[in-house]
């Protein structure tokens, strides 16, 4: 992001931009990443009520899998999975 | 002139409240503390009887009720507030904040003296200690002017191209407690000055999420803070035109500053507050048109130019300050004064007078004794002795 | 009741990008709470490591009205809001519902931003205030509060050769905001998400304040491994460490009864009460869990009133 002169900048500190921070990935802080076995997978939701990042993809009533750009690799999701599918992994670049 | 103008004798108090209650903010917080307590008392009983519509918060300390102001002027009500010393104090902290978030909260100020000693009297030591907070401070003489500065204040800090917090500040006791003969508009012509509060950025907006109050690195900090000056700087042709409108609706001239016979002075008293009135009583007295008065009406935005083109043709003048900074040389405002016209070809000799500390009173003999003083630095060529203070013991 | 597979995959009101610590509670109990709200919401935040990762400007992670002013005011500002709200809505100028939430750690809540609660809370503004109680000052680098227990190692309650961690009791937060007459008052963990997010729809019917205090695991100040976060708040509720209760209209009801598990089992996997475990601090640690002992009974006592 550029960083604009105080011209530019919206009065008073504002941040008019709900959501921003979306923008900042913070997916490179994690060492291990969560790899969920989605065919095991019961769609009971455990994972994303305990995520502290909102990074547990549910679409239409199903868990579809990690948002990359953004999960921090803490392993609550694995370690909170009640059927044991999600395991957590050594992050390799392939 | 307004046709339908109202006489009344009220104190200061009771003409700030007055002019809230035909305001009619949305929402006023409120803590007690001597002098300015009768305001909140006196704007309560209208709350009660139904004669406004704010929502009244009595806030359990002043710094809550500068956070209350914050919360509520971020959600888009129109807000005030009053407090004095002590709770001036108390809630400093948050006046940076608001300022700085841009949020328009009218906040009248009872002058009186900080702590310690205790003291309940008036001098400047409280609003000369949030002259860098970023708000504007407007001073007033008497009870008329505290009634139309709250007026203007609403249309100042509202306005697009300043959106700062204001505060009108008046001398504690000598005009918050005094009655005098008020002229009170009638409420309509108050109600059509102020206009219509326009929300900017209401946290109310939900369709339009805002975020208030981020923490801003070193990357962002000096932009907001650079911004800030930005306003301020605007504030000075904004005070002017309000003052222009306001002048219009009334009848009655207002500017950054009152020049009293300055037309042909050759020496003067710069002063803040009601000591001006005794200023002028004395000038009245003397019939002397070598003595001039210049009364600062707007310290923060400071008006260098008016400063320096009022007091073009005068030897030498008086710089009374009822407030300290210790450790600098003269008060806050003869230090501001001085620096008005470093860059001036000709300069008046500068003294300083620190006075009316703690309520101390400023008699006409002392104003005397400082135009003797000027005049014979002219006579004498001398400056003499730079800080003066009037009518302590010991010195 | 909240149905999991209904709001699972609805959008996250506090969005990712925000940068508090991987395993941080925080997060976790703020998306549970969002979630379990049915109006809109305005969010006043204390300072502290929520508000602070949340909105390093220009970024913010939240995607609903929020406003941060200082350390201990978060109640007042909120103050301020709902009056606002109230003089809005009186005026014609706004129809629309809206609920208001107040976020604060223990160090703004049970110390600096105790008065500023009171406050609001005698007041009865309409706002519910969540506490989240990492039990100590995490945000300037784990120094204790009020709320720390005692025993607890932090950064200006260190374990050494005269004082052994915090030499006073945790604060009983719940007993003083009782005290403001609040007709809802709950205690709850992130580990129990229906128990929580049913006790923010009930705190949200109510037409004034209401409170509840919520234990957040902090790996960073607790020394737990991230991924122990919600296993530990599991553990302070088994342990009766973090009984789950709530106070209604005065009544008093406990809303989970654990089989009593002892305490090492919660301390064992937080280093800052590593040294409670050893030989030689075993009186301290008896006296530790006669405390908590003493505090749950206490809790029976009030509940079968």
């Amino acid at each position: 992001m550029i960083k604009k002169g105080w011209r530019d900048l919206p009065k008073g500190g504002l941040i008019l931009s709900a959501g921003n921070a979306i923008e900042y990935k913070t997916g490179n802080w994690r060492k291990e990443i969560p790899v969920i076995d989605l065919q095991k997978c019961n769609n009971c939701m455990i994972c994303w009520i305990f995520c502290p990042e909102g990074t547990i993809s549910v679409i239409d009533g199903k868990v579809t899998g990690i948002v990359m750009s953004h999960c921090k690799g803490c392993g609550i999701c694995a370690a909170e999975c009640p059927t044991k599918v999600i395991e957590m992994k050594m992050e390799t670049n392939e | 002139m307004s046709k339908m103008t109202n006489i009344m004798a009220l104190n200061g108090n009771e003409a700030i409240a007055e002019a809230m209650k035909q305001i009619n903010p949305d929402v006023v917080a409120s803590y007690p503390i001597t002098p300015q307590t009768i305001i909140v008392e006196r704007f309560s009983e209208f709350v009660s009887d139904g004669l406004v519509d704010t929502e009244f918060l009595a806030a359990e300390s002043e710094h809550s009720a500068m956070s209350s102001c914050i919360g509520a002027a971020a959600a888009g009500g129109r807000t005030m507030t009053a407090t004095s010393s002590q709770g001036f104090a108390l809630m400093l902290e948050m006046l940076y904040i608001a300022s700085s978030m841009r949020l328009p909260i009218v906040m009248a100020v009872a002058n009186r003296a900080l702590s310690g000693p205790i003291n309940i009297h008036c001098d400047h030591s409280d609003s000369m200690s949030g002259r860098d907070s970023g708000w504007i401070q407007i001073y007033s003489e008497n009870v008329q002017e505290a009634y139309d500065n709250i007026i203007q204040a609403i249309r100042i800090s509202e306005n697009k191209d300043v959106r700062l917090p204001v505060m009108v500040c008046m001398d504690g006791f000598t005009t918050s407690h005094c009655v005098e003969r008020v002229e009170i508009l009638d409420e309509t012509s108050v109600k059509n000055f102020v206009g219509e509060y326009e929300m900017h950025n209401s946290l109310l907006d939900i369709e339009h999420p805002v975020t208030y109050g981020p923490i801003a690195l070193q990357d962002y900090y000096f932009e907001h803070k650079r911004q800030l000056l930005d306003a301020m700087d605007h504030a000075i042709t904004v005070i002017e035109n309000t003052s222009e409108e306001f002048e219009k609706l009334s009848g009655r001239k207002y500017g950054l500053v009152e020049a009293y016979n300055m037309d042909e002075a050759e020496i003067a008293i710069i002063v803040i507050g009601s000591t001006a009135g005794t200023v002028k009583s004395f000038i009245d007295g003397s019939g002397n048109n070598k003595l001039g008065l210049l009364k600062i009406r707007s310290f923060r935005p400071f008006p260098i130019k008016e400063i320096t083109n009022k007091l073009k043709n005068c030897r030498a003048v008086a710089v009374l300050d009822r407030a300290l900074s210790p450790g600098s040389l003269g008060g806050p405002l003869f230090t501001e004064v001085r620096s008005a016209f470093y860059d001036e070809q000709t300069k008046p000799i500068i003294l300083s007078y620190i006075y009316g500390l703690g309520g101390r009173d400023t008699t006409t003999n002392m104003i005397s004794q400082v135009y003797q003083d000027l005049e014979s630095t002219i006579k004498t060529g001398k400056t003499g002795k730079l800080v003066n203070y009037l009518g302590l013991r010991g010195e | 009741m909240v149905r999991l597979k209904e709001i699972a995959g609805s959008e996250e009101m506090l969005g990712c990008g925000h940068r508090l610590c991987t395993g941080c509670a925080e997060p976790i109990i703020v998306r549970q709470i969002l979630h379990a709200t049915e109006n809109p919401v305005v969010i006043s935040n204390a300072t502290g490591c929520l508000e602070v990762a949340t909105t390093i400007y220009p970024y913010s992670a939240w995607k609903v009205p929020w406003i941060h002013s200082a350390f201990e005011n978060a109640a007042a500002t909120m103050s301020g809001v709902e009056s606002a709200y109230k003089a809005l809505k009186r005026t014609g100028k706004i129809s629309k519902n809206i609920d208001f939430i107040v976020f604060a750690g223990d160090g703004g809540t049970y110390d600096i931003g105790l008065q500023s609660l009171s406050g609001a809370l005698e007041r009865g503004h309409r706002l519910l205030y969540v506490c989240l109680d990492n039990e100590a000052y995490m945000n300037t680098g784990i120094q204790r509060s009020s709320s720390t227990p005692k025993g607890a190692w932090t950064t200006t309650s260190p374990v050494g050769k005269k004082v052994v961690g915090k030499a006073e009791n945790k604060k009983d937060i719940i007993a003083i905001v009782l005290a403001h007459s609040v007709k809802y008052v709950a205690q709850a963990a992130p580990s129990h998400w229906m128990d929580l997010m049913t006790k923010v729809q009930k705190a949200l019917k109510v037409d004034g304040p209401s409170y509840i205090n919520v234990m957040s695991p902090c790996p960073r100040g607790w020394r737990n491994e991230p991924e122990d976060s919600i296993k530990l708040s599991r553990l302070a509720v088994e342990t009766c460490y973090w009984p789950l209760y709530e106070v209604e209209n005065g009544i008093w009801k406990l809303n989970y009864k654990p089989k009593k598990k002892p305490l090492e089992e919660y301390f064992r996997l937080q280093k800052r009460f590593a040294h409670l475990l050893l030989p030689e601090n075993k009186p301290l640690f008896d006296e530790i869990q006669r405390l908590v002992d003493e505090r749950w009974e206490s809790l029976l006592k009030k509940v079968s009133l």
